[in-house]
Order: structure tokens, then C-alpha cells, then sequence
């Protein structure tokens, strides 16, 4: 039997508003082993910390409980508070009676007799913890960004200029992300390219970073400090050392019928391509989908006009395997598909257009060099509508409950830069509300109300309807007036909600980092660590943790850079002690633990044993703590009952299952 | 041994949730105060294949009125694959259990992810109203357990 100290703490008001902290201390010293209990008002804060190691030394505490906030918050302050004193960090449990007890109940007897009941699973629990001592494992002083966006190049540029080695992973045949596709960026109008291109140079000239396009990550194993990656690297069909990026392949490819991706589809390009002028690298890929020498064996005229002798229609995905210490998930969003809201006559009509359509229209660059005209009969628009909250901050489930946050700023510069350059047009916006937070945001949409006259209404649209003659009418609402609005406009634009990528759910399962309903990775906590994923070693940048805009996402993407250097500044990390093993007496080397392992940390040998006197060779499982992650699959499938986890023994969990119920 | 009648009855019921979600997901049901009956008691497990049936059975043998067992969705596993282990273990069990008696109500399996704190609640509330209605359990308890 241990000799325990109970801790009870009134975090403020958050507990001890709710719960009798002093009966609670009061009951702990009726626990079996329980030799010291009392209460305090913040038990995490410094002098907290000395009771807990004061108490440790003076009454020669051999494992603690502190009832307080969830594990997940201070339980390491705990252990290392223990520690101090000469504790063994593993011999403290958390009692959670704030977010599983305080917080989410009202009565106070009733949430004290729940907090009792919590804090003897914990001493129950306690009294058959053992002193665990963690192992090291080395960090592979590399990081791997996946997606190369603005928050990918960001983070990249950031690890690199720190003095390490970087892996830019990118999917598609370019660099550049959305931020490439953009015309101009709020609130400062600064052309996107124009701050963009020189950031995918620089990244693209740095000596530390490797960037490897049209690649995908393929599959992840390892832990922190020490994953292994595939990367396919996907046929370019062009010999990347040999291509000039003259651009003569492209103009003379006869296949020119297939919908660019760049452009959203608005125009088309040719089976052999680079998405934009800018891109890096400058060498194009074969769309082998559409190119007419891959799908009829006719053709080749890119390899006849090619001076350099770069197409090589042999090339094969290659598969290539790196290892890595950190990897930054920065796989960006894209814009929701908008079957959902054909009330908006989207498939209907090519007048109606999602905004990043509006975007690559008003590029220079664009399939209308820059133009603002109707893609159905070029004309000059004199009426548009702006639609916005099309598919964000939906109650119901057609659309995504949450405010996609870029449209109202989006929207604004839109609607500024078209009055500014074509005063005659008039330009409707239609919102629910319109949310500027942020830097110079607000006096931005000022200026579009107050000097472009921009013409705002309050209010959604229910439906837009193609009429015979090529216009459009938009019905809609005026809530502060209070009446139905017909209006006839030349084109229609919608912010269409943006999502996550929809790759990250593969990438995710892969990192076995964890993912919202809605698709953004979870981070490790919503306040205090937004950039971390709660799997170890992994990083968020950019709008795959959640909406955001450009400032907001280069910010992020150095801080994921700056926790990423972090631990690739490290030379040795500690490991998590609580890990299988076998009992070699109980083990009969069945090989059932291994075949559920999903780290192939358990391996057998042969092992002389001594069971009960009676030396024999015996086939047994051996657990390889380093790689070993705790998850305990194998401790229940083992037949005999051999395999037990420490930290969280079949002994502490029934220990805590008999209290509960007692 | 009868069931007072004029008290209201108050289950026992455990709840083992995996470290990486559904614990998570209480946390959150917590610090956004959403509430769900005091009758629930958390027990933290690193993954919910570290659950034994064996924890289970003993849970009922002591006097648990309802079992629930919380992992992440499916796929979304921090050991990529333990819930799916989870999954059909406790399939299996509780088909085994309601063989014997113990209604299949009374234990459930729910994925949670570490944003779904709204979700933990209604299924804890949802939960804890089912066994209600179910009443006291008496199959498997061991008699000498109770208080």
C-alpha cells in the first residue's frame, strides 16, 4: 500500500462553486492508503505546487491524486511539480472534477458526491501505479511540409532560414496554392502575384528546401522526431533536368480541350501544360488523361518540337522515402462544390459565378485577359449582384455551419475594384451580416460603401432565374425595409463557403492526426497550442486547422515553423514509459499481439524461463519500447492475459471500474 | 432488495472514454457547460481497444446499471486502427451479454471526436435516460457487492 496525498483544488470559483472541496478532502482521508488530503485555491499556481512537494517530503508521499481541472491541462505541471520533491512523475493521477464534474453540474451535493466518488477511482488507481522511467529517441533533423500554398512556403522558408532541411510536398504541378489564383488581396489592393511569385523564388532557389511537385504523400510511419514517409512522385512525362521551360510543347500540343484547373474551368488548356506563366518549376506535365499520344499511341508532336529532348512519355511514378522529424500539414481549402444551391442557377447559367471565378476573370492572366465580361456572350456587365453566405453559417446540413470568414473581405475588394474600374456598373452586395475583424478590414468596407458606393443590402437572396434574354432576376429580401426585392442583374457572383481540402481526411488517417466533422484538423488545444496537432510532431498551418486569410495564415504558418524548429533543435526526446509488456511466465508465444500491433513493436525470442522451478525454452513475446505507443490493443487480445500496459495495468483500470461502483 | 419506489433511481453508470477524442470531447462538453447527468463516471483509457470485456463484466458485477464505451470515428484512430479492434470486441460482447440478460441498452459504444463536446453530452444524456427507463440491472451483479 502506497502512502497517498490528496490534493483537492478549488480552481477559484470553477470548483469550488459546485463542489464541497473541504468534504471532498475530508472523504479522501477515509481512502485506504491516504495519509495527507487537503484543499487549496489554486493548486497549479506556484505556491500550490509547494504544499504538493512540501507534503511529498514531509509525510514521505509515495503517489499522489490532485482533484482538479482535466489531465489534459496540468497534469504534466503535476508530475513535474513531483518530481521536484523526488517523486516519481508517474506516480501522480489526476482526479478530473472541473470539466467532468464542476463545470457541467449544477447541484452541489449531487457534484460532490460525484467528485468523491472520481477522487477514489484515482487514489484506487494510484495505490498500484509503479515508478516509470521514459526512454529517448533520436530526432531526424528534417521537416516535411505537405502543401505548397502560401502557409506551405511560408513554413518552409521559416524552417530553412533556421538552418534545416525542409521537404515541400505539393500536389499539383506548381507551387502557389490559391494565393497564385488570386487578382488582388485585402485591404491593401496589392497585386497577389505580385507578392506571392518572389516567396515561391525564394523558396524554390533556397539551398535547404526541396520541392517536390506533382508528389504526394503516400504513406507515414514513425513517431515524433522520427517519422518515414512515401512520397509518389507522380510521371511528369518530362525530364526535369533536361527542360528549358521554353513553352514551345504547349503552344504546339494539339490537344487544347481540357478544362484549366488554374482557371477554374473557365478556359481551356493544352494535354501538356504548366498551370500558370509563374510556376515553379517552370517545366510542364503531360495530362496523360488527355493527351492523344497516351490514349492513341498517335501524336508526339511535343517530343518532335522539344529542342531540349525533355519529354519522355516512359517516365514512371516514382516512390521515394525520406525521413523526417516534423512534418507541417498545410494543405490549404477549396471552394464547396455548389450542387446544393441550384436556387442560384449556377449549373444554369454561365453569368453566375463563384467569387475565385470572378477572381481569375478579373486577372490580367485570366481567360478574359482581365476584362470584366458575361462568359455567355462577352459582353460588358452593367448590373451585377454579389450573393453572399452561399453555403456558410447553414443551420441546416446542405452547407457548412461555420462562417467561412474571407467572403465579406473578399466581397468588398471585389465590388471596389469594379466600381473603380468601371464606374457605370452598378454593384449590389447581399448579406446576412458583413464581418470585417481585423486590421484597416473595417475602414476597408467603409471606403467601398462610403466612396465607391457600393450598394449593400441586408438580406438573402432566395433565387436567381435565368431569363429568355440572357439576364438574370435575383429575388431577394430587404430586411431592414422590410420588402421583396426583384432585381435584374448581367452576372452573379457567390461566395461560395470554402472547405478543406478534401484530401486532408486520406492525409489525416494517415498522420493519425485528428479531424473535425467539417474536415479541419484539430488542434492540440483551441487557445494555447493552435498550431499543434495533439499528435506529436505533427504541425497546422493555414486554413486546413481552419478559415482564414492570408495575414492570419502566414502568421500561422510561422508559428507551426517556429514549433516545428523547436524540435528539430532537439537532439533527443523523451518517450512515453507507458508501453506494453509481456508476462514471460504467463506468455505462451501465441503471436496474437503481434498480428494487432499496428507498429510492429512486438517480436518474439526464445527465452529460457523458470516456472516454478521448472527451466524450460519458451517462445516469447518481446515488446520494443521505443516503438511501442501505448494503445493496448494487444494487452485485451492476448489470450492468457500476458500482455498489460503500464500506466494503465488491467489491475489500475479494474481498481478504478471497483471504485466507481462501489 | 426491491427498488425503492418513492426514490428516484439513479444509475451507476461508467463510461470509458480514449485519451486522444471522446476524453477530449468531455473536456469540451465541459468547459462549454454542457451538461449531462452526474450518474456518469469518466474512467480514461488511452484507446478504446484498451478496453477488456473483462472491465466490462466487472463494471456490471459491481453494480453498473450501464456501460459506455467512447473511441474515435472510425478511421480517425490516434493508433490508426484500435477502435476498429474496439468495434468488434464489444459487438461481439454485448450480443454475449444480451444473451444473457444484460439488455443490449445497457451498453453502448459511441464515437466522439475531440470537437464533438455537444455530441458527448446528448449521448450521455440519451444514455443515462435509456438506462433509467431500463431501470435497475439485475442480471450478473454479484450480490455481495452492494452497499
Amino acid at each position: 500500500m502506497q502512502r497517498i496525498g490528496v490534493f483537492v483544488c478549488h480552481c477559484g470559483s470553477n470548483i469550488a462553486a459546485t463542489v464541497d472541496v473541504k468534504k471532498v478532502a475530508e472523504m479522501a482521508l477515509m481512502e485506504p492508503g491516504v495519509v495527507h488530503a487537503e484543499d487549496y485555491q489554486y493548486m497549479c499556481s506556484e505556491a500550490g505546487q509547494l504544499r504538493i512537494q512540501e507534503a511529498i517530503k514531509e509525510k514521505n508521499l509515495g503517489g499522489i491524486v490532485v482533484c482538479s481541472c482535466s489531465p489534459r491541462m496540468h497534469e504534466t505541471t503535476f508530475r513535474k511539480a513531483a518530481e521536484k520533491a523526488g517523486l516519481n512523475p508517474y506516480m501522480v493521477e489526476i482526479a478530473n472534477i472541473r470539466e467532468h464534474c464542476s463545470w457541467i453540474h449544477k447541484d452541489m451535493e449531487e457534484a460532490t458526491k460525484k467528485a468523491v466518488i472520481l477522487m477514489r477511482a484515482a487514489v484506487a488507481k494510484v495505490n498500484l501505479n509503479a515508478p516509470l522511467q521514459p526512454g529517448e529517441s533520436r530526432v531526424t533533423k528534417r521537416a516535411l511540409v505537405i502543401g505548397g500554398g502560401i502557409a506551405g512556403i511560408q513554413t518552409a522558408l521559416d524552417i530553412a532560414d533556421a538552418g534545416y532541411p525542409v521537404d515541400i510536398v505539393e500536389k499539383t504541378p506548381s507551387i502557389g496554392g490559391r494565393m497564385s489564383q488570386l487578382d488582388k488581396t485585402f485591404p491593401t489592393l496589392d497585386c497577389s502575384a505580385c507578392i506571392l511569385t518572389p516567396k515561391m523564388v525564394e523558396a524554390n532557389a533556397h539551398p535547404n528546401i526541396t520541392i517536390h511537385t506533382y508528389s504526394e504523400v503516400e504513406k507515414v510511419s514513425g513517431f515524433v522526431g522520427d517519422f518515414t514517409v512515401d512520397i509518389r512522385k507522380k510521371a511528369r512525362s518530362v525530364d526535369m533536368s533536361k527542360c528549358t521551360g521554353c513553352g514551345v510543347c504547349q503552344e504546339k500540343c494539339p490537344s487544347k480541350k481540357t478544362p484549366s484547373e488554374f482557371n477554374r474551368g473557365l478556359n481551356n488548356r493544352s494535354a501538356i501544360y504548366t498551370p500558370f506563366a509563374q510556376a515553379i518549376p517552370n517545366v510542364p506535365v503531360i495530362d496523360r488523361e488527355h493527351c492523344i499520344k497516351f490514349q492513341t499511341g498517335k501524336c508526339g508532336v511535343c517530343a518532335k518540337v522539344c529542342q531540349a529532348g525533355a519529354i519522355d512519355y516512359d517516365q514512371k511514378d516514382e516512390i521515394i522515402t525520406e525521413k523526417y522529424g516534423a512534418i507541417v500539414v498545410a494543405t490549404g481549402f477549396d471552394m464547396i462544390k455548389l450542387d446544393n444551391y441550384d436556387e442560384y442557377a449556377y449549373s444554369q447559367s454561365k453569368d453566375v459565378i463563384t467569387s475565385l471565378e470572378l477572381e481569375r476573370i478579373m486577372n490580367a492572366a485570366g481567360p478574359t485577359k482581365g476584362h470584366l465580361e458575361r462568359l455567355s456572350d462577352g459582353k460588358a456587365p452593367k448590373e451585377i449582384v454579389f450573393i453572399q453566405c452561399v453555403g456558410s453559417r447553414c443551420a441546416d446540413n446542405r452547407g457548412k455551419s461555420y462562417c467561412s470568414k474571407i467572403c465579406c473581405m473578399y466581397t468588398a475588394k471585389h465590388a471596389m475594384l469594379i466600381r473603380d474600374k468601371y464606374p457605370d456598373v452598378n454593384v449590389t452586395v447581399f448579406y446576412i451580416d458583413v464581418r470585417t475583424p481585423g486590421k484597416n478590414f473595417d475602414e476597408f468596407y467603409r471606403r467601398a460603401v462610403e466612396e465607391y458606393g457600393v450598394n449593400y443590402i441586408k438580406g438573402q437572396v432566395g433565387k436567381v432565374i435565368p431569363q429568355p434574354d440572357g439576364k438574370l432576376l435575383v429575388q431577394g429580401a430587404d430586411l431592414l425595409d422590410n420588402r421583396q426585392i426583384l432585381k435584374e442583374a448581367d452576372m452573379v457572383v457567390l461566395a461560395a463557403a470554402i472547405e478543406p481540402n478534401p484530401d486532408v481526411r486520406k492525409i489525416a488517417t494517415m498522420l493519425t492526426a485528428s479531424i473535425d466533422t467539417n474536415n479541419f484538423l484539430t488542434e492540440a488545444h483551441a487557445k494555447l497550442r493552435p498550431v499543434e496537432s495533439p499528435t506529436a510532431g505533427i504541425f497546422l498551418s493555414g486554413v486546413c486547422q481552419g478559415p482564414k486569410d492570408i495575414p492570419e495564415t502566414v502568421s500561422q504558418a510561422g508559428a507551426a515553423a517556429v514549433k516545428a524548429i523547436g524540435l528539430l533543435a532537439k537532439d533527443k526526446l523523451m518517450t512515453n514509459p507507458c508501453t506494453a509488456h509481456s508476462d514471460e511466465l504467463l506468455c505462451n508465444g501465441c503471436s496474437q499481439c503481434a498480428n494487432v500491433c499496428p507498429y510492429g513493436a512486438i517480436s518474439y525470442e526464445v527465452k529460457q524461463v523458470n516456472d516454478h522451478g521448472i527451466r524450460e525454452d519458451r517462445r516469447i513475446a518481446v515488446v520494443n519500447t521505443a516503438l511501442c505507443q501505448g494503445c493496448g490493443a494487444c494487452t485485451v487480445t492476448c489470450p492468457s492475459g500476458a500482455m498489460d500496459l503500464q500506466g494503465f495495468s488491467n489491475r489500475q483500470i479494474l481498481a478504478e471500474v471497483d471504485a466507481i461502483c462501489r | 432488495m426491491s427498488i425503492e419506489n418513492n426514490e428516484e433511481f439513479r444509475p451507476k453508470i461508467v463510461a470509458f472514454c480514449c485519451n486522444w477524442c471522446s476524453y477530449a470531447g468531455a473536456d469540451l462538453a465541459g468547459s462549454s457547460r454542457l451538461a449531462y447527468p452526474a450518474d456518469v463516471k469518466i474512467i480514461r483509457v488511452p484507446c478504446s481497444c484498451r478496453v477488456n470485456p473483462m472491465f466490462i463484466l466487472r463494471a456490471f458485477e459491481k453494480g453498473a446499471d450501464g456501460v459506455i464505451l467512447c473511441g474515435c470515428h472510425p478511421g480517425d484512430c490516434h493508433y490508426t486502427t484500435g477502435n476498429f479492434y474496439a468495434r468488434r470486441r464489444m459487438t461481439l460482447l454485448f450480443s454475449m451479454l444480451d444473451y444473457i440478460g444484460v439488455e443490449n441498452g445497457r451498453t453502448r459504444v459511441e464515437w466522439v471526436s475531440a470537437a464533438e463536446g455537444v455530441k458527448f453530452s446528448t449521448t450521455m444524456n440519451e444514455f443515462v435516460e435509456k438506462i433509467r427507463s431500463l431501470g435497475k440491472n439485475v442480471r450478473l451483479e454479484d450480490l455481495r457487492c452492494r452497499s
